[in-house]
């Protein structure tokens, strides 16, 4: 589904991602660790096509797609769908018209008809109850004035309405309590079939008590050091990044 | 309105009384101003004595003053020599004789706003059938407010059947003396509305949709008059949506409201004048004087704006607030793009106790453009417990254009309250991935930041003209980003 070969990107000409290789397959859940400044959103926001980063080398594929070469509607389009770390307010924008348009967006890139205003909103129903989103945040700005819990939730509960079939989620427990995270973390849960695929970043082991992953990789300065099944997380949480950090270099 | 037009070349056609001008064309007054050319559109309009009276009154005190130069706009000196005051409208034969052979761009535009065929023609000049649709809904509207003893026409008719009005309340808002523009105005006015809403009355309907087209014909001078007697209530929508163009490089209008003791006056603008490509050539420039007086106790105006079009807008909606606990307001979106100027806000002067006003003012700068809001909050010492709120936000897009803000507050009672918010931001790069990273593409997605930015003045607007309103945005913005 996706594979990425030795990718190297750069901000303001500052080498982050020096060689990055990954490959993920329909139904797996790959989790990204390690220290901070090891390039780890970076590698999210490439993915999900962020403006500032110039790509030096290697490949994205995406379905058999050069992803890199999309815009990030079109990527959106292709099923690609980033949760932020930082979900951006929009103040006057509702939120439920704003996940109408996308919603529409990416069924218009995919050639299918726009669903009717009834159809949505009975989608809309079943899902915020799913994702155990206060109802009404629906018809709020978006994310402008939600508590920091309320935006992640906010963030699962679009990628619940959109069905993607690869989401990125760029450290979505950070700032989270741990009644917070367990539900974001439930979300997700409710979301993983085999077909669809999930990257999680993040910086602690704690989140994937929830999220449990297949595969486990390790990131410091740009490249992946370790890779693993979930126990390297445990490893990890036990002994810290610096042994793997100094066994690299 | 039809008749209308037939009433202009009625006028049009009549020998003039004061012979001195009877060897010119018919149609058309040479360029240039002198008192002359007044008396020869008094003639032309068959006006009383009155009315060329007060209009030459104006013009000499015109003469006395000088073009305003405060304002933050540039443009090269405007030839007042070189305009004709008056035109007869354009026989048929001279108009595109059908939308074949109109601007195909212009015609895009309509399209894009929803404009029925129509109408476009209207807009478009374009000679129209003799059996117009307009007719009867026009015929409709008009046995409607008749019944409600409403007054609505054209400024010309109601200064031959309600001249008594007229002589009460013209220049009594907006004196000939304001202002430059408001002064020649004053003198060279050719037409515009007027209204008047009897004692108690709410009005029927909001005078808006059909009227709109009608508008367009009464030219670069226009003068508009709104009375709400005691305890009436009026919704007056003036624009349109749709881009006009016209050939009258000068345009300045006066409006001038009057609200008795009680009556409330709400009126919506949407400007769309042509404003000129874009390297900035043609364009409008809209110097325009509008001004609402509270005159009675608990009294309201309240001013909704949605200024896209003209090179150069030059414009102050103001209230004077006289009667005690009178309300004004103003709501206003401007939008510049390309290599537009703006330089618009209001005044609110505060004269009777408990009187209160509130400004939201949203500058939205695009391409090369300058965007100025300049807003005036006076506190007279009688106005004991005023308050107002001010509320200005500029949003900028791209990198190229300007905003800027100059409030001026005076307060001279010192149990007033007056608060001022301004903000300046840019559309954030974060705020569009976000949205792109959703699945909706890059115009979308500015014209859903923008429109959420100015959705305070919108809901202050007539539900059409709001969806209208967005619309319009839209298109005002496109290959603003990106």
């Amino acid at each position: 589904m996706l594979e990425i070969k030795n990718l190297h990107a750069e901000v303001d000409g500052k080498p982050i991602l020096r060689g990055i290789d990954l490959v993920v397959r329909p139904g797996e859940t790959h989790a990204i660790m390690g220290p901070n400044g090891s390039g780890k959103s970076t590698l999210s926001h490439v993915l999900a096509g962020r403006e500032g980063y110039t790509v030096t080398g290697g490949s994205v594929t995406f379905n058999g797609k050069p992803l890199l070469e999309l815009e990030p509607e079109e990527r959106a389009g292709e099923g690609v769908f980033l949760a932020f770390q930082y979900p951006v307010e929009i103040p006057g924008v509702n939120n439920v018209y704003m996940l109408k348009a996308a919603l529409n967006g990416i069924r218009a890139y995919r050639g299918e008809k726009e669903l009717s205003a009834v159809d949505f909103l009975k989608l809309v129903k079943a899902r915020v109850q799913a994702v155990g989103l206060d109802e009404s945040l629906l018809n709020r700005p978006v994310n402008e004035g939600f508590s920091g819990g309320e935006k992640k939730r906010n963030e699962v509960f679009q990628m619940s309405v959109l069905e993607p079939r690869l989401a990125i989620l760029d450290e979505t427990d950070s700032g989270l309590d741990i009644d917070a995270l367990k539900a974001v973390a439930e979300g997700v849960n409710a979301l993983r079939d085999e077909a669809r695929s999930f990257i999680v970043v993040t910086h602690y082991q704690r989140l994937l008590d929830y999220i449990v992953p297949d595969y486990v990789h390790v990131l410091s300065k740009g490249r992946i050091i370790k890779s693993g099944g979930k126990e390297l997380a445990l490893e990890l949480e036990a002994r810290g990044y610096d042994w793997l950090t100094s066994e690299a270099a | 309105m039809a008749s209308n037009a037939q009433d202009i070349e009625k006028i049009v056609d009549r020998q003039y009384a004061a012979g001195f001008f009877t060897e010119i064309d018919q149609d058309t007054v040479p360029p240039g101003l002198n008192a002359d050319t007044i008396r020869l559109i008094s003639a032309k309009k068959n006006e009383p004595a009155w009315m060329l009276d007060w209009r030459l009154k104006a013009f000499a005190r015109f003469q006395q003053m000088r073009e305003p130069n405060w304002a933050h706009v540039s443009y090269p000196p405007i030839d007042l020599q070189a305009i004709s005051y008056y035109s007869a409208p354009k026989s048929d034969k001279d108009r595109p004789q059908s939308l074949d052979e109109v601007d195909p761009k212009l015609l895009e535009t309509y399209e894009k706003l929803g404009i029925p065929l129509e109408e476009q023609k209207m807009l478009a000049g374009v000679a129209v059938d003799a059996v117009f649709d307009s007719v009867s809904v026009h015929t409709t509207f008009r046995d409607k407010l008749a019944e409600a003893d409403v007054i609505f026409c054209s400024f010309s008719e109601a200064v031959q059947e309600h001249p008594e009005l007229i002589q009460k309340y013209l220049g009594s808002v907006v004196p000939v003396t304001d202002n430059y523009y408001a002064a020649l105005n004053s003198a060279v006015f050719t037409d515009g509305s007027f209204v008047y809403i009897p004692k108690n009355t709410r009005c029927p309907m909001e005078l808006s949709t059909y009227f709109r087209i009608n508008a367009m014909n009464t030219g670069q001078f226009e003068r508009t008059l709104v009375i709400a007697d005691e305890g009436s209530y009026v919704s007056y929508l003036e624009g349109c949506t749709a881009p006009m163009r016209d050939e009258n490089q000068l345009h300045a209008a006066v409006v001038e409201l009057v609200a008795l003791q009680d009556a409330e006056i709400k009126y919506s603008t949407v400007q769309n004048w042509y404003p000129g490509d874009e390297e900035g050539r043609g364009g409008i420039y809209n110097f325009v004087t509008k001004r609402g007086d509270c005159r009675g106790a608990r009294s309201k105006i309240s001013w909704t704006q949605v200024e896209t079009g003209s090179a150069i807008t030059w414009k102050y909606p103001s209230c004077v607030l006289k009667g005690e606990d009178s309300v004004g307001e103003f709501y206003s979106v401007a939008l510049t793009n390309n290599l537009q100027q703006a330089d618009t806000g209001t005044k609110m002067v505060h004269l009777g106790r408990g009187t209160r006003s509130t400004i939201v003012s949203k500058g939205i700068s695009a391409g090369r453009s300058q965007n100025a809001y300049r807003g005036l909050v006076r506190i007279a010492p009688g106005a004991e417990g005023a308050r107002n709120y001010t509320q200005c936000d500029s949003l900028l897009l791209g990198d190229r254009s300007a905003a800027h803000t100059f409030p001026y507050i005076e307060c001279r009672n010192p149990s007033a309250q007056v608060e001022h918010e301004a903000s300046t931001s840019k559309i954030s790069d974060d705020q569009l991935f976000y949205l792109r990273s959703r699945g909706i593409g890059q115009e979308d997605a500015v014209n859903m930041i923008v429109n959420g930015f100015c959705k305070e003045v919108f809901k202050e607007l007539p539900m059409e003209f709001a969806v209208e309103a967005q619309k319009l945005l839209g298109i005002s913005l496109e290959g603003a980003v990106g």
